[in-house]
């Protein structure tokens, strides 16, 4: 009876213990997309070397996630890692105290400071983040497709729109999958993604944070001035068409050519039965030097108010490490790492799009940095009038003059 | 002397429930919206700034022309509750309570039951219909051979908030069909019958017996409506988003709030002009809601039966 009694003690008391070692993390995301991959193999190759600590990845819708994020925040109910958006919108999380200094956690040397950029205060002091992956913009369009219309991959501008008219003037296809309803596709997947071919990159860019450029410059209105072209080539009723309405014209076979970013190519993979390609955004003339938005888009941060941090660092740190940057990389083909050590990617797509980084230079999203820190926001409002030019609604020329306005009215360098 | 009369203790007691869950829930909150308004936050650290935030609201260009034309689009939400929604409600309880009606019951439950229904279905359901793509609208005017009349209403400008604001009134027609016909119910069969005497009998018994006798309902209805409208936000997040597209034609007070207070994408969110709009809205609604108290409803002629 007595051996009875003690044999239970012990069950219970071991039963207790177990839980109440590990320590649960939960991770904020808006990757809701990635549910799976992180439950499947992420979080499960990092329980296998760290059985105390237990991992929970609770995302939010995208379009929410900044608004929800700083609530929670706010309210204290956050949860002890925080994925990050580049540039303010953290920045401001780690000036507000909600993010914990990173700089000298262990694995912040496999980054280089333009991966870190995005993460890093003005001063360059502190990083609050670390770096998991950037994504790359272009065209994906239907390899089937282009050889039943006959037409071969675009370089320049004018070679673009010959393809778009040849497959309108064949009629079994969408010449291009994108609605204007989300707005949000116009801006990041139509100007932001052929813009840095007009404006140059990085020389713009930066050209337009100090003042040097508006813009009502020609290299910042030409982008609207193909925008504008675009409406013609997409589907009917493109005004009302969202985003997963486009992104299943594609994979359903009857669009042809999609805008995209590469962060589609592990959807598209699961869905497209045709064979896929990308092309970069085409150049003005042959031969142009060629750029390419390769954009810091992810990274992941401490909750400056977890209980957890001892732990949370401990995942960190996994993170930055070489065996994350290969597991991440191949599982979301199209995040591609901003770790220092080379991943081997086996997606032929996910390929094709980190091969332009040897052929052009990268850049980021024009709007990102500094420039969407008043109010109106920049990025706002590109994503506004990009749709509005698309529609025909308003001028290349006017939304430059809208835009610039709207930038004079707070950014002191541009008044 | 007469004896004092004790405390009644027990009215107190009673009360103490209701008064402190309404306090804590509804007039804390509402005071302190108030109070977050005359606020603003530079570093960090809040400061007070009296009036500054409405200064803001409608003295400077962008901000104001946000609001008067949330404002604008608003009172256009209402216009078309109005104009369409309440007298089709009184429509359908006229049919109802017609005595010779048949599946009467059958018709109220179906057309009520959009009511019940989350503004995220109704929001998502009617955008799948009004798809170009995938929606059954086009097919459906191709069928009786109108299709010319499609058009893919919810991204274009001109028709995008007419459009939402029909699906509203789909959604919310019900309620005014209820209280009519509660009305209508309440009305004696001997004033009906005296004038049936007197020869006034089918849609004259209508427009001189019946409709002075709900009018206080109708009213009741109006100001339901006035609040209903000026409040809403979820039905044009669920279509539209944040951003209240396309080119901001959908946008009402209620997202205006919402983008501003939250914020929106890389836009970070200003509870202190949030608060600000919020206080506007509420000040716009105490406006409408006294208008009909002391305007409309003291001067309505009342029946006895």
């Amino acid at each position: 009876m007595r051996h009875l009694t003690l044999t239970g003690a012990l069950l219970a008391g071991t039963a207790l213990a177990a839980p109440a070692l590990a320590v649960d993390l939960t991770i904020e995301s808006w990757r809701n997309d990635d549910l799976t991959l992180w439950q499947d193999k992420i979080i499960p190759a990092f329980e296998a070397q760290h059985p105390d600590i237990k991992v929970t990845f609770a995302p939010s819708a995208p379009a929410e996630y900044n608004a929800v994020l700083n609530s929670k925040l706010d309210a204290g109910s956050a949860g002890d890692l925080i994925t990050c958006r580049p540039f303010d919108a953290s920045l401001a999380l780690y000036d507000a105290g909600h993010l914990a200094p990173l700089t000298d956690l262990a694995g912040m040397e496999n980054f280089s400071d333009v991966a870190k950029s995005a993460w890093t205060t003005d001063d360059g002091s502190a990083t609050f983040c670390v770096p998991m992956a950037s994504v790359i913009h272009g065209f994906i369009y239907n390899k089937d497709a282009f050889a039943e219309v006959g037409v071969a991959v675009p370089a320049t501008e004018a070679e673009f729109f010959a393809v778009l008219d040849a497959i309108k003037a064949d009629g079994s296809y969408i010449p291009m999958a994108m609605g204007t309803n989300d707005q949000w596709e116009a801006a990041t997947m139509g100007y932001n993604n052929i813009g840095p071919n007009y404006w140059k990159g990085e020389e713009g860019r930066l050209a337009l944070i100090a003042g040097d450029q508006k813009l009502t410059d020609e290299a910042w209105v030409a982008p609207y001035r193909q925008l504008a072209k675009w409406g013609d080539y997409l589907g009917d009723g493109y005004e009302a068409q969202t985003y997963p309405d486009s992104q299943n014209l594609f994979t359903l076979g009857r669009a042809a050519i999609y805008p995209a970013g590469s962060w589609e190519i592990t959807g598209f993979n699961a869905q497209a039965d045709f064979e896929m390609g990308a092309f970069k955004p085409p150049v003005q003339n042959a031969g142009d030097e060629c750029y390419i938005s390769d954009h810091t888009d992810i990274a992941i941060g401490l909750n400056a108010a977890s209980g957890n941090a001892e732990a949370a660092k401990t995942f960190l740190s996994w993170v930055a490490s070489e065996e994350f940057a290969s597991l991440y990389a191949n599982a979301l083909p199209g995040f591609f790492s901003l770790s220092s050590a080379p991943v081997t990617l086996e997606d032929p797509l996910a390929q094709e799009f980190v091969s332009w980084r040897g052929e052009c230079n990268s850049t980021i999203r024009s709007t990102y940095q500094i420039l969407s820190r008043g109010t109106p926001n920049l990025e706002n409002e590109t994503w506004n009038a990009s749709a509005q030019v698309i529609k025909g609604a308003e001028s290349p020329e006017d939304a430059g003059a809208r835009l610039q306005e709207g930038l004079a009215s707070w950014y002191e360098p541009q008044m | 002397m007469a004896s004092r009369r004790p405390i009644r203790w027990h009215i107190v007691v009673f009360l103490a429930p209701a008064v402190l869950v309404y306090t804590a829930i509804m007039i804390f909150p509402l005071f302190n919206t108030l109070r977050l308004a005359l606020f603003t936050e530079v570093d960090n650290v809040r400061h007070f700034v009296g009036l500054e935030n409405f200064r803001t609201l409608f003295g400077d260009p962008r901000w104001s022309e946000s609001f008067w034309n949330a404002l604008g689009n608003n009172f256009w939400f209402f216009f078309i509750h109005m104009l369409v929604q309440n007298p089709i409600g009184i429509l359908l309880a006229a049919i109802l309570s017609h005595p010779r009606l048949r599946f009467a019951a059958l018709y109220r439950s179906a057309i009520f039951i959009p009511t019940i229904l989350s503004f995220v279905i109704v929001g998502f359901a009617w955008k799948l219909i009004l798809s170009p793509i995938w929606g059954i609208a086009p097919g459906m005017l191709d069928a009786v051979g109108l299709k010319f009349l499609y058009a893919p209403w919810l991204g274009k400008e001109e028709y995008a908030l007419t459009t939402l604001s029909l699906v509203s009134v789909w959604q919310f027609v019900g309620i005014p069909m209820m209280l009519i016909y509660a009305a209508l119910l309440t009305i004696p069969e001997e004033i009906l019958e005296a004038a049936e005497v007197e020869g006034i009998t089918g849609m004259s018994a209508f427009w001189k017996i019946k409709l002075p006798l709900i009018l206080p309902s109708i009213g009741i209805i109006s100001i339901l409506t006035f609040v209903g409208n000026f409040n809403a936000f979820d039905l044009i997040y669920a279509a539209q988003g944040a951003l209240a597209g396309p080119d901001f034609s959908t946008d009402i007070l209620g997202t205006f709030l919402y983008r501003t207070f939250f914020g929106f994408q890389l836009q970070l969110g200003d509870p202190h002009m949030g608060s600000a709009i919020a206080t506007a809205m509420f000040a716009i609604i105490l406006v409408g809601v006294c208008i009909y108290l002391f305007g409309i409803q003291t001067r309505m002629r009342r029946y006895q039966f």
